[in-house]
């Protein structure tokens, strides 16, 4: 089956004073109708700069500089500003962190919905305000008849969030970018949040691209996971896989560092040192600084996606040419 | 609603006592007003009698309370420059400050808010690179100068525009306008943008980083990442946002206007209220001066009342605070 | 106890950044022409305006040098009793310079004094001074100076105030801008109040005014350095505008507000260079100072960059 979104190779720069920085370098990755990619990392490894490309909104002066975003095989990439606002909200919606800031302050829910249904489908202020009333339905919100005509500051963060969902699938795209939906919120409300997302887009064949540093959101809702470090991936493959058997020295220090429920532990693993800045990148493997396995190649060459069991890994540890070739056991010892 | 407004006018009310006090402080007991109304030759029982019907031998209270209630009315005794009752000369006066205030709001209104949007938008086009450096010469420019510089090019040069009074006028009732004729419009051009020119570049600036603000805010990207068209984008949703604190300016501008009327109303000798109290500042025409002030005062209060009810239009989140407050 | 803010302001970060900007940079140099040209107008000048003897009416409503009936004597041309207008924009800007300066320095005083007091006592200080600040906030400034003017006219005999009356100017111009320092100092003051070098120092015993001057006070000085320095644009612009409606400082000693309201008289006569180098020297003394704040005011707060 072809993808309905291929990343390839994806560049994206932003020029400074100092230079230009690489915020993200050699991406690729594919999302299949109706599935769920999870996005690892930390912050500043290019999460949202990859879902800001693909809904073509990154901040100037970023721009993306190399690679392409096909959708259903169609560039998307290097659409003129009017052509890919017609792609956003109708064929790629968008859910951000924060929503008690991602909502206009100043309209009603209500409006805010109407407004997106009749730009992108065409239909009637009175079929438009049916359909918003529906959707605060189907996104969980009581009394929606009622509550349509409230402003945002009238909703709590987690039903603000809910009304987000609604707007970010009420035009029904097939690719939905959610960028980081339940860090902002308490985490009792987290997992309704995302139970209520993974319903929706369950229903419609909607597919995810499922951004967060939370594993436990991951593991619970992603089919596939990609784990990104100083804007490029690290390792991707099916998010069983990822967890239990990380190939990749940093997966496997970031799932070490995941407190585990069944044991108790003295000490979390943590890695030593920490992300370099985009202007300091090594060259090579940039983890090659805090890899404990790390050899001459990974301080020469920069490793491309290998395949390493059931995922792939930018690990020249799994390349069956390098001078230190480890079997995947080892590192795990 | 009803409750609201009321709330801040009682808020109001201590402001107006204080200016009043200052204003009956200066009224009483700066010069000695019996021996200016007496002129040069009195006897000590005209000059008694003056005391008495002025109420000056009254204790201080009574005498304020007195000066309140009748600056309530409107009555703040004869001028000393005119001898005319002060209410007859500033309600004579009033329509040609008010008129050219109005056109000096209506021009930085319209002009400045829409500069501010593109300059906001298009930050780094070559036209709002120019609206720019504009304002800065508008700002660092003070206004009598910027009335004599458009004297001199648009009537000593050009001789195009009139450089003084306000043109042939019409009576409306006691109103007096120069919206009506052509000479009174044309006499209107100059003293409005002399008037309106710095508040104009200020409203601009404002509104630019306003802008510049909300644009930058989680709204607006989600806005655009709904796909909604730029100009919904642009003036349904960043707009309106930047309106609370341009209305706070525009309306504090407002009052800034009529007090920089004076200034304006010298140059090109526009007989309104300014003209009135620069010339009573001169002759140190107390009760002139004192009604002045409390009309300013007053100006501003209503000002920043209908400042907070356009806040209650315009801001949902504010309708619900003052909803409880009400409920409470 | 990290160095006081004026401390910190003079050193290297501050001159790289003030050579890194032309426009700081061209300001200082045209703010120095205006500052010592206004400072050294006696030894400058070409004529002494003020020279009754020296005065020709024959030479009166000359046009600048380079118009054809100029004359190179007058540089930029003569009023209608024969000055050098150079000469006179010379001393009047002695005259605008002297009255911003007092006038800057007044405010500055008052607010920073009554701005410590308030912050420091709180209470019922703080909300009557602070109410008082409001009120008068609510009217534009240049308002309440010819308010204060006018209040000073009316109670000083003629000739007593026409002998004062340069102070009378320099007292309401300050007067109506000290309620910025005041605001600035009280919320930095409530700031630096509960650090705890301050608690440290009532610790030891220290009286309050010793603390507020030598604990509080250096730490509020950058912010005050920066209103100072805008400031002062405005209160030469104040000066100015008084001057020009006539209420400011007295003819005999002539501003270049008052030079612009002399001026004016003759501008329909053709005269206009009269009013329009003063007028150019105010802006040109007056941008260059608010350019010089402006960047100050940067260059102090880098986060605001």
């Amino acid at each position: 089956m072809a993808a309905l979104l291929e990343v390839r190779n994806l560049r994206v720069e932003f020029p400074t004073r100092r230079g230009v920085l690489t915020a993200l370098d050699g991406v690729s990755f594919d999302i299949a109708a109706g599935e769920v990619l999870g996005v690892v990392g930390e912050s500043g490894a290019g999460k949202s700069m990859t879902g800001a490309a693909i809904i073509g909104l990154l901040e100037p002066p970023g721009r993306i500089a190399g690679g392409e975003i096909r959708l259903d095989g169609q560039r998307i990439d290097n659409l003129p500003y009017e052509r890919m606002r017609r792609i956003r909200g109708k064929e790629i919606g968008a859910i951000f962190q924060d929503p008690l800031t991602t909502l206009n302050p100043l309209y009603t829910v209500g409006r805010q919905l109407v407004e997106t249904m009749q730009v992108h489908l065409g239909i009637g202020a009175a079929e438009a305000r049916r359909r918003a009333i529906g959707w605060l339905e189907h996104v969980g919100i009581p009394a929606a008849a009622q509550r349509v005509d409230s402003y945002p500051h009238e909703f709590s963060g987690g039903m603000r969030q809910r009304v987000v969902i609604a707007l970010a699938l009420c035009a029904e795209p097939r690719l939905v970018v959610a960028d980081e939906p339940t860090t902002a919120l308490d985490v009792s409300i987290q997992a309704q949040i995302i139970a209520l997302l993974k319903r929706l887009t369950r229903e419609k064949g909607t597919a995810v691209m499922l951004i967060t540093h939370d594993m436990g959101v991951i593991a619970e809702t992603a089919d596939r996971v990609a784990v990104m470090y100083a804007g490029r991936i690290a390792e991707i493959g099916p998010v069983r896989e990822v967890v239990k058997h990380p190939r990749h020295p940093y997966s496997v220090g970031l799932m070490a560092s995941i407190p585990p429920l069944d044991r108790r532990v003295e000490r979390l693993a943590q890695i030593e040192g920490a992300m370099p800045r985009l202007s300091a990148i090594p060259p090579g493997c940039a983890f090659n600084p805090r890899c404990p396995h790390a050899f001459d190649r990974c301080r020469a060459e920069r490793p491309e996606l290998l395949e390493a069991g059931a995922t792939r890994a930018a690990c020249w540890l799994y390349d069956p040419a390098s001078e230190k070739h480890v079997p995947e056991s080892a590192i795990h010892g | 609603m009803f409750a609201f407004i009321l709330s801040r006018i009682l808020q109001a009310l201590p402001v107006m006592l204080t200016v009043a006090l200052i204003s009956f402080a200066m009224f009483a007991y700066v010069g000695d007003p019996v021996a200016i109304m007496l002129g040069q030759d009195f006897t000590e029982a005209q000059r008694d009698a003056l005391v008495r019907e002025l109420g000056l031998d009254q204790p201080f209270f009574v005498q304020f309370a007195k000066f309140v209630v009748n600056a309530a009315q409107g009555e703040f005794g004869l001028s000393y420059r005119l001898s005319r009752p002060v209410a007859e000369l500033i309600a004579e006066r009033a329509p040609a400050t008010l008129e050219l205030a109005f056109c000096a709001a209506a021009l930085a209104l319209l002009v400045g808010v829409p500069m501010g949007v593109y300059t906001g938008l298009y930050r780094n086009s070559w036209l709002s690179r120019f609206f720019l450096t504009f304002s800065l010469i508008g700002v660092s420019l003070p206004t009598f100068l910027i009335g004599i510089l458009l004297i001199l090019i648009f009537s000593v040069w050009l001789g195009w525009l009139p450089s003084f009074g306000r043109g042939d006028v019409v009576q409306l009732g006691w109103w007096s306008t120069g919206f009506l004729t052509w000479s009174g419009i044309r006499a209107l051009i100059l003293p409005s943008i002399t008037l309106g020119l710095f508040q104009l570049t200020l409203i601009m600036r404002l509104v630019r980083a306003e802008m510049l603000e909300v644009l930058r805010t989680d709204y607006i990207k989600f806005a655009r990442a709904r796909g909604l068209p730029n100009r919904a984008v642009h003036f349904g949703h960043a707009l309106k946002n930047t309106l609370v604190p341009v209305i706070t300016i525009a309306g504090l501008q407002l009052g800034a206007i009529i007090a920089f009327a004076i200034v304006t109303e010298t140059v090109f000798q526009w007989p309104g209220m300014g003209l009135l109290f620069i010339q009573s500042v001169n002759a140190a025409d107390i009760p002139v001066m004192a009604a002045y002030l409390l009309l300013i005062a007053l100006v501003f209060v209503v000002i920043n009342l209908v400042v907070d009810l356009l806040y209650y239009a315009v801001d949902p989140r504010l309708r619900v605070e003052r909803g409880a407050v009400r409920g409470a | 106890m990290a160095a006081p803010a004026f401390v910190r302001a003079f050193d290297s970060d501050l001159w790289w950044s003030f050579r890194r900007s032309p426009v700081t940079v061209l300001s200082a140099v045209v703010a120095l022409v205006c500052v010592g040209g206004a400072l050294l107008a006696p030894l400058l000048a070409p004529h002494n305006p003020f020279d009754l003897a020296s005065l020709n009416l024959l030479d009166a409503f000359k046009p600048p040098a380079w118009a054809a009936e100029g004359d190179l004597a007058y540089p930029l041309g003569t009023d209608d009793q024969g000055r050098d207008m150079l000469s006179a924009i010379m001393y009047g800007a002695r005259v605008s310079l002297l009255v911003g300066v007092s006038a800057v320095l007044f405010s500055t005083l008052l607010g920073v004094a009554l701005g410590l007091l308030a912050g420091y006592l709180g209470g019922a200080v703080d909300a009557v001074l602070m109410r008082i600040a409001d009120i008068q906030l609510t009217f534009p400034s240049i308002l309440v100076a010819l308010l204060v003017d006018g209040v000073v006219r009316a109670a000083l005999p003629r000739e007593v105030h026409d002998q004062v009356a340069l102070f009378v100017v320099i007292f309401a111009i300050g007067i109506s801008n000290w309620p910025q320092f005041a605001r600035t100092v009280r919320g930095s003051t409530l700031v630096e109040r509960n650090k705890e070098y301050v608690l440290a120092a009532r610790v030891i015993g220290l009286s309050r005014l010793r603390i507020m001057l030598t604990h509080v006070l250096p730490n509020v000085l950058g912010p005050v350095l920066v209103i100072a320095t805008l400031s002062l644009g405005f209160a030469i612009l104040a000066e100015a505008t008084l001057s020009f409606l006539g209420v400011g400082v007295p003819p005999t000693q002539p501003s270049l507000g008052t030079l612009i309201r002399i001026g004016n008289d003759f501008l329909f006569s053709g005269e206009w260079w009269i009013t329009i180098f003063p007028g150019a020297a105010l802006v040109a003394m007056v941008l260059s100072v608010n350019l010089l704040g402006d960047w100050l005011r940067d260059a102090l707060n880098p986060k605001l960059r």
